[in-house]
C-alpha cells in the first residue's frame, strides 16, 4: 500500500509532471512536492510525487554496498 | 529500471549477508513494520540469507490488514445506499465484511469503481453532479496526506458531491503500543514511505525510552540486508538509536508540504485496528473545518455489530505474536482466491505473502 516507484519526469506543468513509468507516460501529481524539474526522478505513490530521489545519497548507499563487495572479493 | 535494479544485483546482497554473519552473535527479533517491507523480503528469499540467530517478523503496516471490520461493514452499507458511488484502492474491494465484500455488492449492483490515485474521485464527482461520491481513505502517513490534497482540491474547485470515509491512521501509536504491550523485539525496521512524509523525529522516543534500534529502510533487497546490518551493529555494540539506510529519499524533516496537509485536514483521534482494538489518538480524523466532506457527518446507516471472521488471527500475526503457518485456517479455508481474513487479502498482507512466497 504504501508502496512508491522511483520514475523519471519529463515535462512539468503547473501542479502536475508528466513522468514515464518503464515505457508507459503518466501525470503525476505534484500537490505534495514543489521544485521539480524535468530530469529529476520522483517517487511516485497512488498518484502523487511524495519525495524526490536524492542523487547525491543513492550514490553514496550504492558505493557503501560496492565497498562491501569489494572487500569481500579481497 | 533506476533506482531499482543497482539494489537488486545479487553480488551486493551476498556480501551484506556475508557480513551480517560475521558481525551478528546475539539472538535478535527484528520487526519490519511495513507490508511493502514484509513482502520484499519474502519475495527476494532474504531470510535464508539471514544467520540463525536474526529473526525478522512482521509488524501491522499494511492499511488494507488493520482496516477494521466496522470500517468495512460501514463501507458496505454505503454503497448500498441509492445514488452513491464509492471509489477505492483496489485492495479493499475483496476484503470480507461480517456478512459479504464489496467485491460482492458491486456484483449486486453498488456502484463501487476502483482508482488508481484519488484525484480520479474528484473527476468522477464531476462527470456525476447528480450523485454522491464517497472515496474510502485507507493508508497510513503516506497515503493520508493525499486524501488531504484531494479534499483541499475539491474545496478549491466546489465539488460537493465529494465525501471521504476516512480509515487513516499513523504509525507511532500503534508501535509504541506493541512494545508496551511486551512485544519482545530488539529493534524496527521502519517504513521507508511513511518516513519520508514525516521525517525521523516520530521514532525518537522508541530509541530513547525504550532502547530499541531503529532503522528507516528502503524497499529493495539490498536496502533491506543493509538495514538489518545496520541494525545488528548497533545491537552488538549497544549503541540503538534512529538512523536512516534509505537516504536516497528519507530526509530528517520529512516531507514539510504533505505534513502542512495533514496537519490542516485532518485531526488526529481514537482509532480502531483489527485485532489490537481502539488505540489512542492512532487515527486521522476529518477536521471540523472540512466536515462538509466527512462521508460520517452526512450519511448515517445502521449496521449490525461487526464480528471478526471465525478462527482468524489475523490480529495476533499483526502484533507478531504468531506467523500464518500458526493458523488453523491457513492454506485450507483461507487463501488468496477465498480470503476469510484481511491479511490474506492484501498483496501485502503477511498471510498473502506467505502464502505466495513459502508455501
Amino acid at each position: 500500500m504504501c508502496l512508491a516507484i522511483p520514475v523519471k519526469v519529463i515535462s512539468v506543468e503547473g501542479t502536475s509532471a508528466r513522468v514515464i513509468i518503464e515505457d508507459v507516460e503518466y501525470t503525476a501529481s505534484l500537490l505534495l512536492l514543489d521544485d521539480v524539474k524535468p530530469g529529476d526522478f520522483i517517487m511516485l505513490h497512488a498518484g502523487f510525487a511524495i519525495e524526490k530521489v536524492d542523487p547525491r545519497e543513492a550514490a553514496e548507499t550504492l558505493q557503501l554496498l560496492l565497498d562491501m563487495e569489494k572487500n569481500r572479493t579481497n | 529500471m533506476k533506482y531499482v535494479d543497482e539494489y537488486r544485483k545479487k553480488e551486493l546482497i551476498l556480501s551484506v549477508a556475508e557480513k551480517l554473519n560475521t558481525i551478528s552473535k546475539k539472538e535478535i527479533v527484528l520487526m519490519e513494520v511495513c507490508g511493502g517491507h514484509t513482502m520484499a523480503i519474502h519475495r527476494f528469499g532474504l531470510t535464508s540469507l539471514l544467520p540463525s540467530n536474526i529473526h525478522l517478523i512482521s509488524g501491522p503496516g499494511c492499511p488494507v490488514c488493520v482496516s477494521s471490520q466496522h470500517f468495512i461493514d460501514l463501507s458496505m452499507a454505503y454503497s448500498r445506499i441509492p445514488g452513491i458511488i464509492i471509489t477505492t484502492y483496489g485492495d479493499l474491494i475483496r476484503v470480507p465484511g461480517s456478512s459479504t465484500s464489496l467485491e460482492k455488492e458491486r456484483a449486486a449492483g453498488s456502484d463501487i469503481r476502483i482508482v488508481y490515485s484519488v484525484l480520479e474521485s474528484l473527476e468522477i464527482a464531476k462527470k456525476n453532479s447528480e450523485k454522491n461520491i464517497i472515496f474510502l481513505g485507507i493508508g497510513f502517513e503516506t497515503t493520508a496526506p493525499a486524501t488531504a490534497a484531494a479534499i483541499l482540491q475539491a474545496k478549491k474547485d466546489k465539488i460537493n458531491n465529494f465525501y471521504v470515509l476516512s480509515a487513516h491512521k499513523i504509525m507511532p501509536p500503534v508501535m509504541k503500543e506493541l512494545v508496551k504491550e511486551g512485544v519482545k523485539i530488539d529493534g524496527f525496521i521502519a517504513p521507508g514511505h511513511v518516513s519520508a512524509i514525516t521525517g525521523t523525529g516520530i521514532y525518537n522516543e522508541l530509541a530513547s525510552v525504550y532502547g530499541l534500534g531503529v532503522v528507516v529502510a528502503g524497499f529493495e533487497p539490498a536496502d533491506l540486508m543493509q538495514a538489518v546490518l545496520m541494525l545488528a551493529v548497533q545491537i552488538e555494540t549497544g549503541t540503538q538509536k534512529v538512523d536512516v539506510q534509505y537516504q536516497r529519499v528519507v530526509h530528517k524533516e520529512g516531507n514539510t508540504i504533505a505534513q502542512q496537509l495533514l496537519n490542516e485536514v485532518f485531526v488526529h483521534g481514537d482509532d480502531r485496528w483489527r485485532g489490537l482494538g481502539i488505540i489512542p489518538e492512532s487515527g486521522l480524523k476529518i477536521s471540523d473545518d472540512f466536515s462538509s466532506f466527512d462521508a460520517e457527518k452526512h450519511f448515517f446507516v445502521e449496521i449490525p455489530e461487526s464480528r471478526e471472521p471465525k478462527g482468524c488471527i489475523c490480529g495476533q500475526i499483526l502484533r507478531g505474536l504468531k506467523t500464518p503457518v500458526d493458523c488453523s485456517l491457513f492454506a485450507g479455508k483461507c487463501t488468496p482466491s477465498d480470503p476469510v481474513g484481511a491479511c490474506m487479502v492484501s498483496g501485502e498482507g503477511t498471510c498473502a505473502t506467505y502464502y505466495k512466497y513459502r508455501f
